[in-house]
């Protein structure tokens, strides 16, 4: 109870500046209307037309609000109009590129610490893989997968792996890395195999730092999957409501998906620190 | 067994020598090593810091390889001892796994050597009882004290009732009494077991109560500086440490490291 006030203190600061700032941003808008009109507003009269305009610059916290509820529950599910539509091909990208993304870092991660050739060649060229803008890259995968005939969820999940396996390579190199060597030794005292040192020391290890990097990796499969609508003009999913809510000026829109994405990427990591925790309670890590 | 009956040693060191190569140049841990251990014998390691004692015990264990001489154990290298599962070791720190339970933690041994599930419930049990941890098999490391921990760790080691024992300290974090009382639960774990010990320790009194054979070392280089062979017999009870016969060993002790040091200067 204690820490919801600072909570709320600090959420409701945030709001009070943004109605300041839509107060001031839209202001331009309605006295260049009234200066055409040939009138004068005063401020009690301008305050309120900032707040209620159709396309403002910054739409208030109120309005996207209303684009929120509207999008998510003032539609059926299945229109396109609807949020929930939207936000589940976006979603659907996500989980598949997310479960390839995760799926090659704990392949390469595993190569990594068992191969030295791997590890002196596979990290580097992660480490450039993310140097390498994502939005100068997400287009070219998304024309080449085209031109091979393969187009809709796959191209995105692509570009939404090619985010996440990186932390999870990292995290994962790191985790099963991180038995020390009195542990190491010990196994070595039992004649134990490599993979016996695999399965029963370094894996179960490095579950902490797998999830870690989950956690991360997920946040960036979304921007990924959102990244990867913007270049070929998609009809769904959040990122075509981002893009065709910018040609079309409607800003309302463009907010009202941008929450969605940021409330789809707090429940996705919510659930990734759910499913931490009963993991590694059962494992015995969790006090 | 054949091993007591031809006097073959379990641990044969000749002239053995071990030098890291470091940045600051080579250090020479172990030099001119020789010692032989029988079986059932139990012998002490003692010196002051950095005069190689583990070095010596992981050479044994096969974790470190001697650069000079010949280390047998069991007449073998050893590494093919290693390979052939011939010692428990136990470090100076329990390294429990935290994701096993006791119980589970005792067992890592016995499932990577293959036991049958059976089998290995029987073991775990067995050296639960040992080391008067029974009750304890289903709970994780961190619920319990330091000095159940190492009771724990000791079990691992005993679980897969290899012939030899090597243990580097293991008491080393723990207050007097309890030391006490694991000093008097591994004798009576040697008089049952029949296990060749090394064990390593920084106490003389702890050196002289366990051991047949007191082993000093002294540093730069590593090297051994007297043998003793104990004359007090292998039945002691903890007040035998009044005795003036325990006295004059540990003086001998005390004297042999102090030898050691005036060397260095
Ligand atoms: N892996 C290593 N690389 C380089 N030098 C080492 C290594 N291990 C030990 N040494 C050196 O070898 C010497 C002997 O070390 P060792 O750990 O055997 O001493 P010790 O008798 O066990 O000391 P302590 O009582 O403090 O545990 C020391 O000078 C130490 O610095
Ligand atoms: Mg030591």
């Amino acid at each position: 109870m204690r820490s919801i006030l600072p909570v709320l203190t600090v959420v409701a600061v945030i709001v009070a500046l943004w109605y300041a700032a839509a107060v001031a941003m839209n202001a331009t808008w309605v006295r260049d209307q009234a200066a055409r009109a040939g009138t004068e507003v005063s401020f009690q009269e301008l305050v309120p037309r900032t707040l209620a305009q159709d396309r403002p610059v910054l739409p208030a916290p109120h309005q996207v609000a209303k684009g929120l509820w509207d999008g998510w529950a003032g539609q059926a599910v299945t229109s396109r109009r609807s949020l929930v539509y939207h936000a589940w091909i976006t979603l659907s990208a996500t989980l598949v590129g997310f479960g390839i993304g995760t799926g090659l870092g704990i392949l390469l991660a595993v190569g990594i610490i068992h191969n030295r050739a791997m590890d002196q060649s596979v990290m580097p060229w992660a480490i450039a893989s993310q140097t390498i803008p994502i939005l100068a890259i997400a287009p070219m995968i998304i024309v080449v997968m085209n031109s091979i005939g393969v187009s809709g969820l796959l191209p995105k999940a692509i570009i939404s792996a090619y985010l996440s396996f990186f932390p999870v390579v990292v995290g994962m190199v790191t985790g099963l890395r991180s038995p020390d060597r009195m542990q190491l030794d010990l196994l070595s005292t039992y004649n134990a195999s490599r993979s016996q040192t695999f399965w029963k020391l370094r894996l179960p290890a490095s579950m902490p730092y797998l999830f870690a990097s989950l956690k991360v990796g997920i946040a960036a499969s979304l921007v990924g999957a959102i990244v990867g609508e913007l270049p070929t003009g998609a009809v769904a999913g959040l990122g075509a409501r981002l893009l065709q809510g910018s040609y079309y000026g409607q800003t309302i829109q463009i907010w009202a998906a941008l929450f969605t994405a940021a409330i789809v990427a707090a429940a996705l990591v919510g659930i990734v620190g759910a499913v931490q925790a009963v993991v590694l309670k059962r494992m015995g890590m969790a006090r | 067994m054949s091993d007591a009956a031809t006097g073959r040693p379990v641990i044969d060191a000749r002239k053995v020598g071990l030098t890291f190569q470091t940045a600051d140049g080579p250090v020479h841990a172990l030099k001119d090593v020789n010692l032989s251990v029988m079986k059932g014998d139990f012998v002490s390691f003692i010196g002051p810091s950095g005069c190689g004692k583990t070095t010596f015990l992981r050479a044994i264990a096969a974790l470190e390889h001697p650069t000079e001489g010949d280390l047998r154990v069991n007449g073998m290298t050893p590494d093919e001892a290693r390979k052939r599962r011939a010692y428990g070791y136990v470090f100076q720190a329990a390294g429990l796994y935290p994701w096993r339970t006791i119980a589970g933690n005792i067992r890592l041994p016995l499932e990577i050597m293959g036991f049958p599930k059976p089998e290995q419930d029987r073991r775990v049990k067995d050296v639960l009882q040992l080391v008067e941890l029974e009750g304890f098999g289903k709970k994780y490391p961190w619920q319990l004290s330091g000095g159940m921990q190492q009771r724990a760790s000791i079990a691992r080691a005993l679980a897969f009732d290899a012939d030899i024992l090597l243990m580097d300290e293991p008491f080393g974090a723990l207050d007097e009494i309890v030391r006490d009382r694991l000093n008097e639960a591994l004798l009576k774990l040697w008089a049952q077991t029949g296990k060749t010990i090394g064990f390593v320790t920084h106490s003389i009194p702890e050196a002289v109560y366990l051991s047949t054979k007191i082993v000093v070392m002294s540093p730069r280089p590593g090297r051994i500086t007297d043998v003793i062979e104990s004359p007090l017999p292998r039945e002691r009870p903890l007040d035998i440490r009044d005795s003036a016969e325990f006295i004059a060993i540990a003086h001998r002790v005390r004297e042999g490291l102090r030898a050691g040091h005036s060397y260095d200067d």
